[in-house]
């Protein structure tokens, strides 16, 4: 998301450049095993685009909501434990909505299922703010009792139960389609866009860097660390209710003990392929872009490949270590080194 | 003294770090049994020379020598076998543990059921009895001595180690004079015993009364190595900045000719505000135009009343007025709004953010006051930043390097133009020339008198009272968290002066009480 360079060799030297790297030879494996892997097809009856790589956009749309919201978490030096959680808070508190209201079709319905849900969200997410900024708990600690308590807030609001509804303009969120392209990739890609674009363009992103690296002289120089932090576990609560209603939208129906279920995990991979440090600071919105839609092409290759279910979680830890090796400074100058030394070598050759 | 082989050579040795060329083509010798100071100004080398001596950074080509050895050297367990040991600014020991198992650490007394504390806390004690220390006990938690007695526990770690190179970063710039004058006498016990000792220090009359022999770096290039005895301090300063001094000289006269009408509403004006434990109730006024400086030794709470003058912390008696208006300032924001604005002492830690580039690290106070919502452009942060790198002659000259990656004095220069750039009417400056060397400081000064002259209210903090006089107008003195008296500056006032008023408040010699702080907080912070 910085402003300079857009040329090749400005793209290596970017963290996130082996996370490219990675979606390509995934993509590539899973053209070895099927040709017609990358295929795109515009379904005749309706004129919908259909294909691997829209399944892969349209799954990535709930992480790209988390990741981006975490890497603003991280970037002040804290992290998010919350998001899976306040996933399915926004999903029960849509669903019992949906379900009391009965109306199948309403869009304002629809609307207020939506807005219900990211308050709540907004809600939970600022209350992290407050433990992490005002009382002072440490975010490991203060989003750990949230994501334990988030999910049984939403056992508490669906009495246990996995509520389901039925309403066509909350389904069409997930699952529709405008002009043939998914509404759920549009809304995400509209969503990330906005957040880039406010951080960005404004000094936000420039104090959130200023607090994660060092949050005295921030204040020292003016900036007010508590509103900021309360602001961003705010918007990382807001992004996971976004993510909690693409995930219950596409199925229509909340599994409280599923839904969301670990995804803080891959909202943490992501950040972290995108190249932000744990330790704050400096964070990269594109980054953790390419990292949700690592982790979303993986989660497809290893279906498609039909890895067991038992072995997935060690298939996927495996290219995830990989990544973070690629990416860690001492292998980068170890890299590095053995290049220079290569010339070096030449060139006493010649002399002697 | 030179007739043995150095114990310590580096021939040609370069160091590159992305943007800047830190040394180039340096040379440098060490000979036991000689204390050997490397001069030159922030930025010009010496704290990369001792890293690459200690292994912590590799050299780019080049070699070193080791008692006539080539060495590579790839970390700092690899210079301390090597005999290399050394004392940091910051003392680098462990605050919680003792004395004794700070100097004996890894070097233990192993008895048969272990470490046998006994004998190890009674090899500790003759180590420091070598040193003169022999009254301090060995059981003693190390953060309840004074910073002082902290660097001497570290030495005499270093010798416990057998070391025959003694690195000494800066070891006074926090010292007093009777502390200092401690100090060398155990460095000149240790040179007569043969160790080589390489001493930095910015403070000229302390090099000349230790050093041997000394090494002039500038801008990262060897200028030439003298001994001390055949080299005038003017000879000295002029190979280390290559500029003359006139413009430092002129500031006295400039200063002291200033007559101030009393009457008029000062900018600030501070009724008895005090702060639990840190300073007693304080009476202060401020003028526009008038620099104030703040005179007392460490501990004084002379950095106390400066936050609260700012909003970094906040007063639990008594008010504040500005421009005649009561004003109560609870947050550094506060003290931005109303056009104040406080260069910390504490540069590392409350000063710079690091990771930010110079750009970034200019802007972050005035883009803070206009709120994230109003973000400055790159055309105008391009212009702010421009006018303050050139006015303050930061270098590199590069404003998307790193600030981390910059020399002590210019990441000053940076935070002087971070603050500059708030357009502040009271500026408070806490130590802004410490460990800084005598070019960027005359710069510094130079800019605090053309701002009050511009109209602006400064408070100058500073250890080296030689400096409060020359600049300030008026000098407030304080002691043990309270402000003990003000004197108005004049050709006939000092720096003996203020001592003496230090000195005479109250019974116990300070000098003496400051030796050995009784809670510690204040120095092993």
């Amino acid at each position: 998301m910085s402003t300079t360079g857009t040329g090749p060799r400005h793209l290596v030297r970017r963290q996130y450049f082996w996370g490219i790297v990675a979606i390509v030879l995934l993509l590539l494996v899973n053209v070895l095993k099927d040709p017609g892997f990358l295929a795109l097809s515009v379904n005749p009856a309706n004129g919908n685009l259909v294909g691997n790589l829209v399944d892969i956009l349209r799954a990535a749309a709930p992480i790209l909501m988390i990741a981006v919201g975490m890497s603003l978490v991280v970037a002040t030096g804290g992290i998010d434990l919350s998001v899976g959680s306040l996933m399915v808070v926004a999903g029960a508190v849509s669903m019992e909505f949906l379900k009391a209201s009965g109306d199948a079709s309403s869009g304002g319905v629809a609307l207020g299922a939506l807005g219900l849900a990211l308050a709540v969200t907004a809600l939970l997410g600022a209350l992290n703010g407050i433990l992490v900024s005002v009382v002072g708990l440490q975010p490991f600690i203060s989003t750990l009792v949230m994501m334990l308590a988030g999910r049984g807030l939403a056992k508490v609001i669906t009495s246990g139960q996995n509520t389901a509804a039925s309403n066509e303009p909350f389904r069409w969120l997930a699952n529709g389609f405008v002009l043939g392209f998914p509404v759920v990739v549009l809304l995400a890609a509209a969503v990330v866009v906005a957040v880039a674009v406010v951080v960005r363009r404004s000094a936000l992103g420039l104090m959130i860097e200023a607090v994660g690296i060092n949050r005295k002289a921030s204040r020292m120089a003016g900036i007010r660390p508590r509103g900021l932090l309360l602001t961003v576990y705010g918007i990382s609560g807001v992004l996971a209710g976004i993510a909690g209603v693409f995930a219950t939208a596409s199925v229509m129906t909340v599994d409280v003990s599923r839904t969301g279920y670990q995804l803080e995990l891959d909202a943490i991979l992501a950040v972290v392929i995108g190249g932000t440090s744990l330790a704050g600071g400096k964070f990269s919105i594109g980054g953790s872009v390419v990292g949700a839609l690592l982790i979303a092409t993986l989660d497809k290759t290893i279906v498609f490949l039909g890895v067991s279910s038992s072995a997935t979680p060690a298939f996927k830890a495996a290219v995830i270590i990989v990544l973070c090796l690629l990416q860690a400074e001492r292998v980068r100058s170890l890299f590095r080194q053995r290049r220079a030394a290569g010339s070096p070598v030449s060139k006493e050759g010649v002399a002697a | 003294m030179t007739e043995a082989p150095p114990i310590v050579e580096m021939r040609g040795v370069s160091i590159a770090f992305p943007g800047v060329k830190a040394l180039d083509n340096v040379d440098f010798r060490l000979f036991p049994g000689e204390v050997h100071t490397l001069m030159g100004e922030n930025g010009a080398g010496k704290s990369t020379l001792i890293k690459a001596l200690t292994g912590v950074y590799r050299i780019d080509s080049g070699s070193i020598l080791i008692a006539g050895q080539e060495r590579r050297l790839h970390g700092t367990a690899d210079a301390q076998s090597a005999g290399i040991s050394t004392v940091y600014q910051e003392v680098n020991l462990c605050p919680n543990l003792t004395v004794g198992e700070n100097v004996m650490l890894g070097h233990e007394v192993r008895g048969r059921f272990g470490v046998n504390w006994r004998a190890t806390n009674r090899a500790a004690a003759e180590a420091l009895a070598t040193l003169g220390l022999a009254d301090l006990d060995p059981r003693r938690p190390l953060s309840t001595i004074s910073l002082a007695m902290q660097q001497l526990v570290a030495i005499s770690r270093a010798m416990v180690t057998d070391s025959k190179v003694l690195i000494l970063d800066e070891p006074t710039s926090s010292l007093d004079a009777n502390e200092v004058e401690a100090l060398f006498r155990v460095l000149r016990a240790l040179r007569d015993q043969g160790v080589a000792i390489l001493f930095v220090s910015h403070f000229l009359d302390q090099v000349y009364a230790i050093s041997d022999r000394l090494t002039v770096l500038r801008n990262g290039r060897y200028e030439g190595e003298y001994l001390t005895r055949d080299l005038s301090r003017t000879a000295l300063i002029a190979t280390m900045i290559g500029k003359d001094l006139e413009a430092l000289r002129s500031l006295e006269s400039q200063r002291q000719a200033q007559e101030r009408d009393r009457t008029v509403v000062p900018l600030v004006r501070a009724k008895g505000i005090g702060r639990t434990g840190s300073i007693e109730p304080t009476d202060l006024d401020l003028h526009r135009g008038e620099i104030v400086g703040f005179a007392g030794l460490l501990g004084s709470g002379r950095t106390e009343l400066a936050r609260l003058l700012y909003g970094a912390d906040r007063p639990d008696t008594g008010e504040m007025e500005i421009e005649g208006r009561k004003s109560a300032l609870h947050d550094p924001v506060d003290g931005l709004d109303h056009r104040i604005a406080f260069s910390t002492e504490n540069r590392r830690d409350e000063g710079i953010v690091g990771d930010l580039t110079v750009r970034e690290n200019i802007i972050l106070a005035v883009q803070a006051k206009r709120g994230w919502a109003r973000p400055l452009s790159r055309r105008e942060q391009e212009g702010i930043v421009r006018e303050y790198m050139a006015a303050l002659n930061v270098r590199p000259a590069d404003p998307e390097v790193p600030v981390k990656n910059l020399s002590g004095g210019n990441q000053q220069k940076v935070l002087l133009g971070r603050w500059l750039a708030t357009n502040p009417e009271l500026l408070i400056l806490d130590e802004p020339t410490r460990g800084i060397d005598v070019g960027a400081k005359a710069e510094i000064q130079e800019i605090v008198a053309h701002l009050a002259g511009d109209g602006v209210a400064v408070v100058f903090i500073s250890s080296e009272l030689e400096e409060v006089v020359r600049l300030s107008d008026r000098i407030v003195v304080l002691k043990d968290r309270r402000k003990i008296g003000e004197v108005v500056n004049g050709p006939g006032v000092t720096a003996q002066d203020i001592v003496d008023i230090i000195a005479a408040h109250g019974a116990e010699a300070a000098l003496a009480s400051d030796l050995v702080d009784p809670d510690g907080k204040d120095r092993a912070a």
